[in-house]
Parts: C-alpha cells; sequence; structure tokens
C-alpha cells in the first residue's frame, strides 16, 4: 500500500481537471502543487540540511519578478522566465549564503528573515524596475485553469522526484549530516560550507520556479503579496513542518493541509461565520467574521504549536503514530 | 622526510593558554600516547591538529607538508581522522549511514561508498548494528562508531581522544584489540587516554603535558617514572581528594 500510495496519488492529480471542472477547486489545487514545490525547496535547506529558513519570499518573490520583468521589460514570454526566476532566486542565494553560512542555527535563520525584507524593500523602492507598490500586471496566456493545473503538476513532480534523486545521493548525504552535527561532518571530510550553499541554491532555484509559475497563472504580484512574510515565508514552513521535516513526501502532504487551512480562514470557515451573522442578522457576528478571517496567522501559530506537541515528526514522519491512534488495527497491534 | 611534527603550538583561549609551547613528532606506524590530567590541553591539540581552533602560533606538518590552518575538511582529505571526546554522533542517521557519509570522502560512487562502510563496519565489530539509529546506541558502541567512521575516511594518521573513557571491562579489552589492528593495518596512531593501564601498555612513546606544557617525553616507563609525571597526577588527585 504505501508503495502504490505515490503513484495511486500521481494517478488522481493526473485525472483531477477531468474530474472537478470547477475552477474555484482548480484554483485551490493549482496552489497546492505550487506549495509542493516551495515546501520541496524549504525541506531540502531547511528540513534536511538543518538550515531553517524564514525568508523563503524572498527567493519566491525573485522568480515572480524575473517572470514579471522577461514580460514587461524584454517582451519575453514569461514563460521562460521559468528557469530564469529559478536560477535569478540562486543569483539572490548565492551570496547570500555565501556570506551568512558563516552563522550558525538561529542567526542563520534570522538572517534569512532580514533577506526577506531587504528584498521586499527592494522591490517596493526600485519603482523604474518594478513598478514599486503598484506592482506588475501581465496579461495571462490561457484563459482556462487546466493548462495552468498540469505546468504546476509537471513542477511538482520533477521537484519531488528530483529531491528525492538528490537525498538518494552524496549530496543527500552530506546535507543530513551537517543537520546531524556540523562539526563532525567536518570532521568526515564534509566542505559544509559548500553543500550548505547547494542545498540553498536548490531550494532557492525550485522556490524561484514556484514564484515564476505564480507570476504567469495569477497574472499580478506586488512587493506585499511576493514578499509577504506571513503568506509565504510563514506558509513555507508550514508546509515543510506539518508534512513532515526531512521526509520526500511531507512537503506534499504539508501543501494539501495548509492550503485548506488558508482557505479555511481566508473564507471565514467556508463561510460558516458568513452564514451565522446572516442568519442571526448580529453585527457582533459579522465583526467576528472579520477578525477570524484576517487571523490566519493566528491560526497558523496556533497549528504549528499543536503540530509540534503532538506529532513533532510532521503527518508523514509520525504515521505510524497516526494509524496507532485510529481503530483500523493496521497501527498497534496488541502484544502477543 | 618527518612523518608527522607539531612545533611550538600555542593556543591562548582569551588570556589563557591552552596549549603553550608543545612541539613532538610521530614515526609512521607507532602508537602515540598523549597524557595529561584534566583540562591540560589535549584535546586542545587535537582541535588544533584538525584546525577546528587556529593556532595562535605554531605549525603542524604532514609528510613534509605544512597544513596549518588547512580546512577541517582538508585535512580529513589529507588522510588525518580524529575522533571526539564527547561522542558526535550523526544522531538521526543509521549506523551505516554514518559510516557511508565518511566513506563519501573516498568512494566515487555510493556503491563504492557503501562497500567500504560495510567493510569497515566489519573491521571494527559495528555491523550488527548497522540498521541502528545512531543516537539509540549505548556508549561504548557510540565511541566504536566514532572510531569505524574516522576508519572509514581511510586515514594514514588517526587521533584517539579518549576513546576508552566509560567502557566496561570487557569493551575496554574489545577497545585495545580494535586499537591494535588498526595499527597492524598500517595507521598510525595518537592516543589520548586517562586510563593508565591502556595508554601504558599499548603506546610506543608518550608525550606528557600540563598546564599546556609539555613535561615529559620518552617510553611508557620513562613517562611513569618521571617526576614531573607523578608529581602532575599525585597534584591532581591530592587537589581532588
Ligand atoms: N573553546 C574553548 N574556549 C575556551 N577555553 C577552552 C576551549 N577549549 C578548551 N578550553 C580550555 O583550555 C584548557 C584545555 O582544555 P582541553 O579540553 O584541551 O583539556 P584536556 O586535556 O583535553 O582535558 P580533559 O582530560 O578533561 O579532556 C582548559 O582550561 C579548557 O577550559
Ligand atoms: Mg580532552
Amino acid at each position: 500500500m504505501k508503495r502504490f500510495a505515490p503513484f495511486l496519488l500521481l494517478v488522481i492529480l493526473i485525472l483531477f481537471p477531468l474530474l472537478v471542472r470547477d475552477d474555484y477547486h482548480q484554483h485551490l489545487m493549482i496552489l497546492v502543487l505550487m506549495w509542493v514545490v516551495i515546501g520541496a525547496g524549504w525541506n531540502v535547506i531547511a528540513g534536511y540540511t538543518g538550515q531553517v529558513s524564514f525568508g523563503d519570499a524572498a527567493f519566491f518573490g525573485t522568480g515572480a519578478y524575473t517572470a514579471g520583468l522577461f514580460a514587461t521589460k524584454l517582451s519575453i514570454s514569461p514563460w521562460w522566465a521559468m528557469a530564469a526566476g529559478g536560477v535569478a532566486a540562486m543569483a539572490v542565494a548565492f551570496p547570500f549564503g555565501w556570506i551568512c553560512f558563516r552563522l550558525r542555527g538561529a542567526y542563520f535563520a534570522l538572517a534569512t528573515l532580514a533577506l526577506n525584507e531587504v528584498m521586499r524593500h527592494i522591490a517596493t523602492i526600485w519603482e523604474d524596475l518594478t513598478g514599486g507598490m503598484v506592482g506588475i500586471l501581465i496579461i495571462q496566456t490561457f484563459v482556462s485553469k487546466v493548462p495552468y493545473y498540469y505546468i504546476a503538476l509537471a513542477l511538482a513532480v520533477a521537484a519531488v522526484i528530483g529531491v528525492q534523486a538528490v537525498m538518494g545521493s552524496k549530496w543527500g548525504y552530506y546535507f543530513v549530516s551537517i543537520r546531524e552535527d556540523q562539526d563532525a561532518a567536518e570532521s568526515l571530510g564534509i566542505d559544509t560550507h559548500l553543500y550548505k550553499m547547494i542545498s540553498l541554491n536548490i531550494a532557492a532555484f525550485l522556490t524561484g520556479m514556484a514564484g515564476s509559475l505564480y507570476m504567469n497563472y495569477m497574472g499580478f504580484i506586488d512587493p506585499e503579496v511576493v514578499f509577504s512574510l506571513h503568506d509565504i515565508s510563514i506558509m513555507a514552513i508550514l508546509v515543510g513542518i506539518v508534512g513532515g521535516v526531512g521526509t520526500v513526501y511531507g512537503p506534499v502532504v504539508g501543501a494539501f493541509i495548509m492550503v485548506a487551512v488558508h482557505e479555511f480562514f481566508r473564507t471565514g470557515f467556508f463561510g460558516f461565520f458568513k452564514g451565522l451573522a446572516a442568519l442571526t442578522g448580529s453585527q457582533a457576528i459579522t465583526t467576528l467574521a472579520k477578525y477570524v478571517m484576517q487571523a490566519h496567522v493566528l491560526g497558523f501559530g496556533i497549528l504549528v504549536v499543536v503540530v509540534i506537541l503532538v506529532l513533532p515528526n510532521g503527518i508523514v514522519g509520525d504515521w505510524k503514530k497516526i494509524t496507532g491512534w485510529l481503530p483500523l488495527g493496521g497501527g498497534r497491534r496488541s502484544a502477543a | 622526510m618527518r612523518f608527522f611534527e607539531v612545533k611550538n603550538l600555542v593556543k591562548y583561549f582569551g588570556g589563557l593558554a591552552a596549549v603553550n609551547d608543545v612541539s613532538f613528532e610521530v614515526k609512521e606506524g607507532e602508537i602515540f600516547g598523549l597524557i595529561g590530567p584534566n583540562g591540560s590541553g589535549k584535546t586542545t591539540i587535537f582541535n588544533l591538529i584538525s584546525n577546528f581552533h587556529s593556532p595562535t602560533s605554531g605549525s603542524v606538518l604532514f609528510k613534509g607538508r605544512d597544513i596549518t590552518g588547512l580546512k577541517t575538511h582538508r585535512i580529513c582529505k589529507a588522510r588525518i581522522a580524529r575522533t571526539f571526546q564527547v561522542v558526535k554522533p550523526l544522531g538521526r542517521m543509521t549506523v551505516l549511514d554514518n559510516v557511508v557519509a565518511a566513506a563519501f570522502s573516498r568512494a566515487k560512487t555510493k556503491h563504492e561508498a557503501r562497500d567500504l562502510a560495510m567493510e569497515t563496519l566489519e573491521f571494527c565489530g559495528l555491523a550488527h548494528r548497522k540498521d541502528m539509529l545512531a543516537k539509540s546506541l549505548p556508549i561504548g558502541e557510540r565511541k566504536r562508531l566514532e572510531i569505524t567512521r574516522a576508519m572509514a575516511t581511510l586515514p594514514e594518521l588517526l587521533l584517539l581522544d579518549e576513546t576508552a573513557a566509560g567502557l566496561n571491562p570487557s569493551e575496554l579489552v574489545e577497545a585495545i584489540d580494535l586499537i591494535r589492528k588498526i595499527r597492524e593495518k598500517g595507521v598510525t596512531i595518537i592516543i589520548v587516554e586517562h586510563i593508565m593501564k591502556v595508554i601504558m601498555t599499548i603506546s610506543d612513546r608518550i608525550h606528557a603535558i600540563n598546564f599546556g606544557r609539555t613535561i615529559a617525553e620518552g617510553t611508557p616507563g620513562e613517562v611513569a617514572n618521571h617526576p614531573a609525571v607523578i608529581e602532575a597526577y599525585l597534584g591532581e588527585a591530592y587537589a581532588r581528594g
């Protein structure tokens, strides 16, 4: 069962747009797939290599702006910018990592946070290039969501398979060794600075590609959206943590759950509060609904705490524990 | 050409001279003991050799090459491996993967790395634990994993920092056997050890330090009877009560 689960999932994902035809659900699935790519990238640097990034939006936004600028400044199809977005994000990651990997642990995480903010300010201030707060608007290539869906799916599958391949190689062993003990890793002949750089650049490349996809798909970006600390950087961490840090399929599970949770808050518990307000005509509930919808960051925070307490290894990492809770008989056997 | 040599090594931590003008030479194929009371600077000397700390002054020479200031991972590539007194297992990796990670410093392919790792695990007597997570090994075997990992980098010089501390009597015998086996393989060893019985029986020559300074060097017999060594250890024993 476990071995076939990924194939089964892939088949379902390939059939999805044929089975579910409404735009709304297709839109959500495109976001899920985009988050799989970002989550896979975050997982490489933070999950496997242990260098926690709080600034994924720096790479995501760079990718998005690269695609946007390709279209507006160079009149080149923003699709070409898919790879270029990844490379541009690496161009940000490279000097950053070179300098900041001298920092360890929490200090590195803080530096990524700073990078996030610096990039957002650059995108805001450099109006000649980026259009500043106004953002960039391009004309989308497709009207239907289906082509975007399949492009996102291809990217997500490539990201997961690519990361799996890397983790099975020497690089993967080195990444995890660095996470487990940097001094031991050095003593075993691992150039920890170099391999942290490689890991960060893989993450940046994937996240930048996801950013380019976002620009192409949404047609509009501004600094607040694509360099958002809570909607991109924190969300990336959540996708990584909820699914399971340092597991291949963790980001897949995490992306599904986090997009659902995000949507749950954005729509006020799927319209529950709005409905309640309409039903009772209560002003207080209308106000409450507004706050609930704005409080998704708080909701995220609570979710992280709950996950860390109950499932410290995420859903994939603690799968045995979860099946043990369910009365399926498949998990925990009673002692013979 | 001299095989291995440290010359006038000095290391200051702030105002404290942890290592103060230490020089010694190690001949190819020998087991060279390094002794001294707690805090005398033994681990610091290892850290200077493998460049976890850079020396305040002095130099480290290996096979005619000045390797002072070479990055830690390059020291390993130069075929000097070390173990840590406070063991550093790659906890959430299996024992095998710990050793595979080390073997990659020599192997070109994953297949080669696994073969080298398995071979080294067999050699060091840890093969039966290969699928266990490193963090769940008992302390004796963690120490053994330190040695196994270091050996998988195919060193010519091995630095062992108190690998016998905390072992029970039967593990101690095994550890001594293993160290002898490693030497028979042609690996030169510098060993730091507190257990006098171990270091005195196993070493060809011993270098004794106290407060970061050399106090004696010679055969185990010579060093054990050296007044400065006796004083350093007795002094410590008295101080401890
Ligand atoms: N990173 C460091 N920073 C500051 N002081 C240090 C550092 N490492 C070691 N020291 C100091 O240097 C001195 C020598 O320490 P070292 O660990 O080399 O001793 P040792 O001979 O290995 O002792 P032990 O037998 O207890 O292992 C001690 O006074 C110690 O406190
Ligand atoms: Mg020591």
